[in-house]
């Protein structure tokens, strides 16, 4: 099982690595936003400052959706889906390996975003070992959730549009407690950030455990 | 093999279901009267107080039903039951005009109590509004393309994940607000007169029956059209006669 999650996962950090699509499109979006929001509030320091947890970890949500159809587009062309089908992987192999190759490329973008935010928003962070632990468990959650969800809408015509819909509102605990962490480790508000962690960690295991059990019947049936 | 001659029923009424209709015209009309001149007004919330005769039914419906498609998906992938899956469909789409109606009068509520149309510090408002806006999600994989066992799964998947992730969306909520300005359970803090809690539960009634009575006639449609794409018409007809001959009424 382990070697079936390290090929799925190597497979497509592989084929993005040969693409850079996250490199050449998805990185340099994530930092469009950032500037797009600097824009539209007006450049102003002390509300950027306020607001750069909450910024980033939008920006997070939205590059979220463009890894996930990214990562699900590489099943559904040319039929990789039934070649994956046939080569006998269990299917909770495949979706945690194509999880962990989404999370180490959002992981990448939020890498970027840091430095993003820092430069751009004049953003100071007070506990690194804070942001990383929250980048870490946020991203686990958000890749397995999302990694489901783009299975589910995969080899459909409306998917672009109707991953979002599904993604982002599931997706809202995370916004919340990753913010609130963020919102300590950067000292903008005075919380606990390291409880909320625990929320984190919590859709983190609800999701990747829903993914590992439902991930074969859509595998197999959509 | 050719199906019988197609002879469409006018409507998917029974007997069962036209009393269910009467029962809730009946309950709406007494509730219009309970609930204008009966019902006193309250000490502090004034008139506004009844506008719960609609809200808190409403709210308990929403959950009821997404509770029932939650459970229908579950059936739908563990026994393949094509009853449950239409029953998991027609009740979510009841249950988000419940919900749309919890957070439309729940805001038409807030804005002379509260002061405001939405409040971000209460937590049940800002959840009711996420699961809308995720059984929404699941009403749009429901009108994708694809075959129908395709659907059903894929909708299944979203009902289950939906009703998982609704415990951890709401304590997040519960946490990030630090505080609730929402009512506490006007059931049970007894600041209610008995007048207006008689209202509210015979809300809750009226409610439930218009639900039973929405969801029969939402499943019947939902299996009728499924049984004429499998061209199965005739049996579908056959079988809805025999049954409205049982009960004695006229289909």
């Amino acid at each position: 099982m382990l070697r079936d999650v390290w090929l799925i996962a190597t497979k497509d950090l592989q084929i993005e690595w040969r693409s850079r699509v996250t490199f050449s499109q998805v990185g340099p979006f994530a930092g469009l936003v950032l500037v797009l929001f600097g824009f539209a509030l007006d450049a102003n320091r002390p509300v950027l400052l306020q607001a750069t947890s909450g910024l980033f970890w939008v920006t997070v949500m939205f590059v979220s959706t463009l890894a996930v159809q990214r990562s699900t587009s590489i099943e559904t062309t040319d039929g990789a889906r039934r070649a994956l089908l046939l080569a006998g992987i269990e299917p909770a192999a495949v979706f945690v390996g194509k999880s962990i190759a989404v999370a180490v490329q959002l992981l990448v973008v939020e890498i970027v975003l840091l430095a993003g935010v820092v430069v751009l928003y004049s953003a100071h962070v007070e506990a690194w070992g804070l942001v990383f632990a929250t980048c870490l468990v946020a991203t686990v959650g958000i890749a397995a959730a999302g990694t489901l969800l783009g299975a589910l809408v995969a080899g459909v015509r409306a998917r672009e549009t109707v991953l979002p819909i599904l993604l982002l509102p599931v997706l809202a605990p995370v916004l919340i407690g990753a913010t609130r962490a963020f919102d300590d480790a950067l000292g903008s508000v005075a919380v606990d950030g390291w409880s909320w962690l625990g929320l984190l960690a919590g859709f983190g295991v609800i999701n990747v455990v829903l993914g590992a059990l439902s991930y074969g019947v859509l595998l197999e049936e959509t | 093999m050719t199906n019988p001659p197609i002879d469409l029923p006018a409507h998917t009424g029974s007997r069962t279901t036209r009393l269910l209709g009467v029962a809730v015209l009946v309950g709406v009309v007494t509730m219009i009267l309970l609930g204008f001149f009966v019902a006193p007004e309250d000490d502090l919330m004034a008139d506004s107080v009844r506008m719960i005769f609609v809200h808190v039914p409403s709210a308990i419906l929403t959950y009821v039903a997404f509770s029932v498609t939650a459970i229908g998906s579950v059936m739908w992938l563990w026994k393949r039951s094509v009853w449950w899956d239409i029953v998991a469909h027609s009740s979510a789409e009841i249950g988000v005009i419940f919900c749309g109606l919890t957070l439309i009068t729940g805001s038409i509520w807030g804005r002379p109590t509260w002061n405001t149309y939405w409040e971000w510090g209460d937590v049940r408002l800002v959840t009711t509004l996420i699961l809308f806006v995720l059984m929404v999600g699941y009403l749009a994989v429901r009108s994708m393309d694809g075959d129908e066992s395709a659907v059903a799964t894929r909708a299944s998947v979203v009902g289950i994940i939906a009703a998982v992730n609704i415990p951890i969306i709401n304590r997040s909520v519960e946490w990030w607000a630090d505080r609730t300005l929402h009512q506490q359970s006007s059931i049970t803090d007894g600041k209610l007169e008995d007048w207006t809690l008689f209202t509210m539960f015979l809300g809750i009634v009226v409610s439930g029956v218009f639900y039973t009575w929405a969801m029969t006639h939402r499943f019947r449609i939902a299996w009728l059209e499924r049984e004429l794409r499998d061209g199965d018409l005739g049996e579908a007809i056959a079988a809805r006669r025999a049954e409205a001959a049982a009960s004695g009424g006229v289909s």
